[in-house]
């Protein structure tokens, strides 16, 4: 029997849905694999006997949670689909300024109206299984990470920094440009896409086990780069993380 | 006469969460809803404080399907803000990404989303084996506009080679010639696509309203122009306020806006109204064939008029093509901080309407305020007017077959609601 996936979102833009939407396009041999129950974005029926969930999204108010709960419960395998649901993402920005701030500067005096909380990836609600990470998920490694559950596997994420694909694709460094990047500290698997279209990396894909700080503000020193700018690129996705941390 | 209590939670298939809430006793109308229930976002006050470098691709992650359309955005009201002009060359890049997500969007409203209804199915899987030669057909358009935009952009969805006056990375001649080739090739897969949207049994309905899109006089207008309506208003995107009066209600996340009537509408539709006279040639014989003339009051064809831009955007991409490999491409540098800070307005026409981002921006080069109208949002009014209308006429119809058309009516605005929220959670006063 095919197993049973369903795809579920949270406070997201869809991007990583969408990717999805296109990785089925030119793998339609995945939809012999798998059968999808639940996908609200292309259609109408709902099953609710899912075996997989594929969870897009921050947690971003209190009456997520039972949502996510219930999920959780049904599902045996529980994936992250990119960093909103893997880190909290570019929704925790928020997350450093007061939350009723936030709320007045968007409602003015119809705040009250809505409810809200910082916030959070889904981790911190429940526990994961696997993890697809990027802003939005690269579409080569859903299906790897497809692959591997379905065979069973825990899928492998690369645990080493960016920078090892960005000089193996042979890029002119940013640093050397006079640019900044998260390249060092960020985990490697996009192809280092960013700095391939001429732009630093953002951090998107969270940070390597263990990443080395003294090494980066080193390299921010012999550049005579700012602190503070590193850290303006790096809270655009790891806002919730720099918090959890209280430093970096 | 009929009572009818419809409740569709959670409408599937448009991008975001949607309810409809309609009720009806004795064949009168009590209630007629179209809630909004997404999540609360928070974009304008997460852009205070960051470096101005950073609003489009903080901004692109409003929505996965219009990223490009909000970064072209977010750049022009950033340039605005600061007096940087982009180059001929950016401008032609931009609009050419531009056309890449136009296609996206529509092929993937026009045959993921519309068509199932209209074949009776659920989804576009069960296609998949009745009508394959359709769904190919789909898949090899969205993978052409996909490749456009990740050739300019870098990716598909979130842009990363825009950037604050010009691009951090250029497509090669090389790639330029062989998307040219796929996109004369595409003629065909756009006259079938006119062909299938000329047997789906549109819905009558009609409704006037005011029909609001930027207008140029050199071109059909997809980044920057004039606000234009078809009541006679005419605006500088800076005015926009005039036109959008943004106000809150109890039922929705999103703000509802409304300019001369109580309600206007944007869109594919209302750029066909307002902009008709600037279709390609080869677009405006779509519009012929589809019975589509200006002005067009019957808002399930906005679904019929994305076609048509589908046409236009296609023609429009080879013209920019040529134009970009007469040129020749030439690396140019970014424009520096300008050292002063400012307040500019950019709009762009993104899939689902008009779209305006308005930003000041501080000396040191930091965002100080940020304010984000979204297409989506200004069409809710508009579609709670049209089932206002519509529920009665159809009133004593099957509810289920109600409910099909009143669905068919959010999904034929193509709303993108997680776009339109600048906030969430419903509570009655
Ligand atoms: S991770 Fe990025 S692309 Fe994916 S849903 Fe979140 S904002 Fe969108
Ligand atoms: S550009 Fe970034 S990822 Fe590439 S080598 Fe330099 S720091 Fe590392
Ligand atoms: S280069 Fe960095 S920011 Fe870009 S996709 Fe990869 S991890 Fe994300």
């Amino acid at each position: 029997m095919k197993p049973k996936v369903a795809f579920f979102d949270f406070t997201s833009c869809e991007g990583c849905q969408l990717t999805v939407v296109d990785s089925l396009q030119t793998h339609t041999e995945l939809l012999d694999a798998v059968e999808i129950v639940q996908f609200r974005e292309a259609m109408t029926e709902k099953g609710e006997d899912y075996a997989v969930a594929f969870v897009e999204g921050s947690i971003s108010r209190p009456s997520d949670e039972p949502r996510l709960k219930r999920i959780r419960e049904q599902a045996a395998v529980l994936v992250a689909l990119g960093a909103c649901a893997h880190l909290g993402g570019i929704n925790a920005i928020r997350n450093a300024m007061p939350l009723d701030d936030v709320r007045r500067y968007v409602y003015g005096d119809k705040a009250d109206w809505y409810e809200t909380y910082p916030a959070r990836p889904i981790s911190a609600v429940v526990p994961v299984d696997a993890v697809i990470p990027g802003c939005p998920i690269d579409r080569n490694e859903f299906l790897e990470v497809v692959k591997a559950l379905l065979l069973g596997k825990k899928p492998p994420l690369p645990d080493y920094p960016l920078c090892v694909e960005c000089k193996l694709k042979e890029h002119t460094c940013l640093f050397h440009k006079g640019g900044y990047c998260l390249g060092p500290v960020t985990r490697a698997g996009c192809g280092a896409i960013c700095p391939t279209y001429g732009d630093g990396c953002e951090g998107c894909r969270g940070l390597i086990p263990d990443p080395n700080r003294n090494a980066m503000s080193e390299v921010l020193l012999e550049h005579g780069l700012t602190v503070d700018a590193m850290l303006a690129r790096w809270t655009m996705f790891g806002t919730y993380q720099q918090m959890e941390t209280g430093k970096k | 006469m009929a009572n009818v209590n419809i409740e569709v939670h959670h409408v599937t298939r448009v991008e975001g969460h949607g309810n409809i809430v309609v009720n009806a006793k004795n064949g009168v109308l009590e209630e007629c809803r179209l809630e909004i229930v997404e999540t609360p976002r928070f974009f304008e006050a997460m852009l205070r404080g960051r470096p101005y470098t950073q609003s489009s691709h903080i901004t692109s992650r409003i929505c996965g399907i219009c990223a490009v359309g909000h970064a072209t955005a977010s750049l022009r009201a950033t340039e605005n803000a600061l007096g940087i002009e982009p180059s001929e060359q950016t401008v032609l890049l931009r609009k050419l990404n531009f056309h890449g997500e136009i296609i996206d969007s529509h092929v993937l409203h026009v045959y993921m989303l519309v068509a199932p209804d209209m074949f009776g199915v659920g989804s576009v899987i069960p296609l998949v084996k009745t009508a394959p030669d359709v769904v190919l057909r789909a898949l090899r358009i969205k993978k052409l506009s996909g490749d456009l935009c990740a050739t300019i952009g870098g990716r598909h969805t979130h842009p990363i080679a825009m950037a604050v006056g010009g691009f951090t990375h250029y497509p090669t001649v090389a790639e330029l010639k062989a998307l040219r080739q796929r996109l004369v090739d595409a003629r065909a897969d756009m006259d079938e696509t006119v062909k299938l949207a000329k047997t789906l049994p549109w819905p009558q309905f009609n409704r006037e309203t005011e029909y609001v899109a930027l207008r140029k006089e050199d071109e059909y207008a997809f980044i920057d122009g004039t606000i234009t309506t078809t009541d006679g208003g005419k605006y500088p995107v800076k005015d926009y306020r005039k036109v959008t009066n943004e106000r809150m209600v109890p039922h929705s996340t999103a703000k509802y806006t409304a300019h001369k009537r109580e309600s206007y509408m944007v869109g594919a539709l209302a750029r066909f109204n307002v902009n008709y006279d600037k279709l390609h040639p080869r677009a405006q014989a779509a519009a012929e064939e589809l019975g589509l003339k200006p002005i067009c009051t019957n808002p399930y064809l906005n679904t019929a008029a994305q076609v048509v831009e589908m046409v236009h955007s296609v023609e429009d991409s080879i013209r920019i093509i040529d134009e970009l490999l007469v040129r020749g491409i030439h690396p140019e540098p970014l424009p520096p901080f300008p050292g002063r800070g400012g307040e500019g307005v950019g709009s762009c026409e993104v899939p689902r309407g008009i779209l305006f981002h308005n930003y000041q921006i501080g000396e040191n080069g930091l965002v100080k305020n940020a304010n984000c109208i979204i297409p989506t949002g200004q069409n809710l009014a508009n579609i709670e007017a049209d089932m206002r209308k519509l529920v009665p006429e159809i009133l004593d119809r099957p509810q289920d077959e109600i409910r099909l058309m009143l669905e068919m009516l959010v999904r034929a605005y193509d709303p993108c609601i997680s776009c339109s929220v600048h906030f969430l959670e419903v509570k009655f006063v």
